[in-house]
């Protein structure tokens, strides 16, 4: 079990429930998103709850987490997409605080479950179809029609444009979860190298110390890709909420 | 104290750290962005594998919905699968900034600059 590098994604009931045949066991899983929820929320509400004109360390960085998002809505999506920063804050936060709370010796990564990211991409994409149709009626529809191509090719131009956009939220979760996937098993394996390497005796030990160099640096370059990846998640969000606000330029 | 000065000293105060700010936010980001091109190689793989193989994906899925739908086996899969290829292809180009972004009439188009502020 200690080297076994895919182990650490196994799912584990740990209050299994039974509703209709439907298996809605208290996970692991399941425990590691409340956890997620309760520490971003906890942060986000004890770091503004006394705020003042100077902020403590703890405020600025609450701050700068809105600032960050903000700007990066407003760029992309324009003041009208502004009604959907609660959403794309909370994908933030969610996302990134997984990924964080994942880094830590024996904690499940809830983002390394494809069906995690999905459900989240879905309710991105979900969000842009109906508020698009909301907003936009068929006009919305335009979007998948560029402007400037001939008569002739727009059906097939239609066709691949409506199967690339419904690509998006499979592209959108498969990087999320790859990601995480990717380096938590690197991370796993290095370590791996570690334990086995030193029980070969003095030589092994010497010969450890390189896998242990690796899995320090690797450890740091995970925190850099956590962020990175929620930054990703965020991005492309707001790139895809824009084509529900302006769809059709 | 400083009442009349005040106003002022706080105004040139918030510009010099706007300006501050400004600069350090230049130089991240030109940081992140040389981070980008070195270490993300493999980030850029799984990228741009990931909307390919989307495409490709989708196209699938939608071809064996007919199918199932219609009763049209195999075509709608032969169909849709080759639609989610170009689709996957389409996407791949667009991640690499080689084809306009959706929406968007021609490339580099300033067009939607107006709305987008």
């Amino acid at each position: 079990m200690a080297t076994d590098p895919i182990h650490q994604f196994q799912i584990s009931k740990w209050i299994p429930i039974e509703v209709g045949g439907l298996d809605l066991s208290f996970t692991n899983a399941s425990a590691f998103m409340v956890a997620t929820v309760a520490a971003a929320g906890a942060f986000l509400f004890l770091s503004t709850s006394n705020r003042g004109l100077i902020p403590t360390r703890a405020q600025s960085v609450a701050e700068m987490a809105y600032e960050f998002i903000a700007n990066m809505l407003r760029d992309s999506a324009g003041t009208h997409g502004m009604k959907f920063f609660p959403l794309v804050f909370s994908l933030f936060m969610f996302v990134f605080v997984a990924n964080l709370l994942g880094l830590v010796p024996y904690f499940f990564t809830v983002t390394s479950q494809i069906i995690v990211t999905f459900a989240l991409a879905m309710l991105v994409i979900g969000t842009v179809i109906v508020y698009g149709f909301m907003k936009h009626g068929l006009g919305f529809l335009k979007l998948f029609v560029p402007s400037g191509v001939p008569a002739v090719v727009v059906p097939l131009v239609v066709a691949i444009e409506v199967v690339s956009f419904l690509s998006r939220p499979i592209s959108l979760s498969v990087r999320l979860f790859a990601n995480m996937l990717a380096g938590h098993i690197t991370l796993k394996v290095f370590a791996g190298f570690v334990t086995s390497l030193s029980a070969l005796g003095a030589l092994g030990v010497a010969g450890s110390i390189l896998p242990l160099i690796m899995t320090v640096a690797i450890t740091g370059l995970e925190f850099l890709v956590a962020f990175l990846q929620a930054y990703v998640f965020a991005v492309l969000t707001c790139m895809y909420l824009n084509d529900a606000v302006h769809p059709g330029h | 104290m400083a009442e009349q000065n005040g106003p002022d000293d706080l105004e040139q105060r918030r510009r010099k750290l706007e300006d501050a700010l400004a600069a350090r936010q230049s130089a991240s980001n030109g940081e992140g962005g040389a981070q980008n091109t070195k270490g993300g190689g493999f980030g850029n793989a799984f990228k741009l594998s990931g909307e390919f193989i989307g495409g490709v994906v989708v196209g699938i899925g939608l071809g064996w919905f007919f199918d199932q739908l219609l009763g049209t086996t195999p075509w709608g899969l032969i169909v849709f699968l080759l639609l989610g290829f170009a689709a996957g292809v389409l996407n791949v180009l667009r991640a690499t900034g080689r084809v306009a972004e959706f929406g968007s009439a021609k490339p580099g188009n300033g067009g939607d600059d107006p709305q987008r502020k």
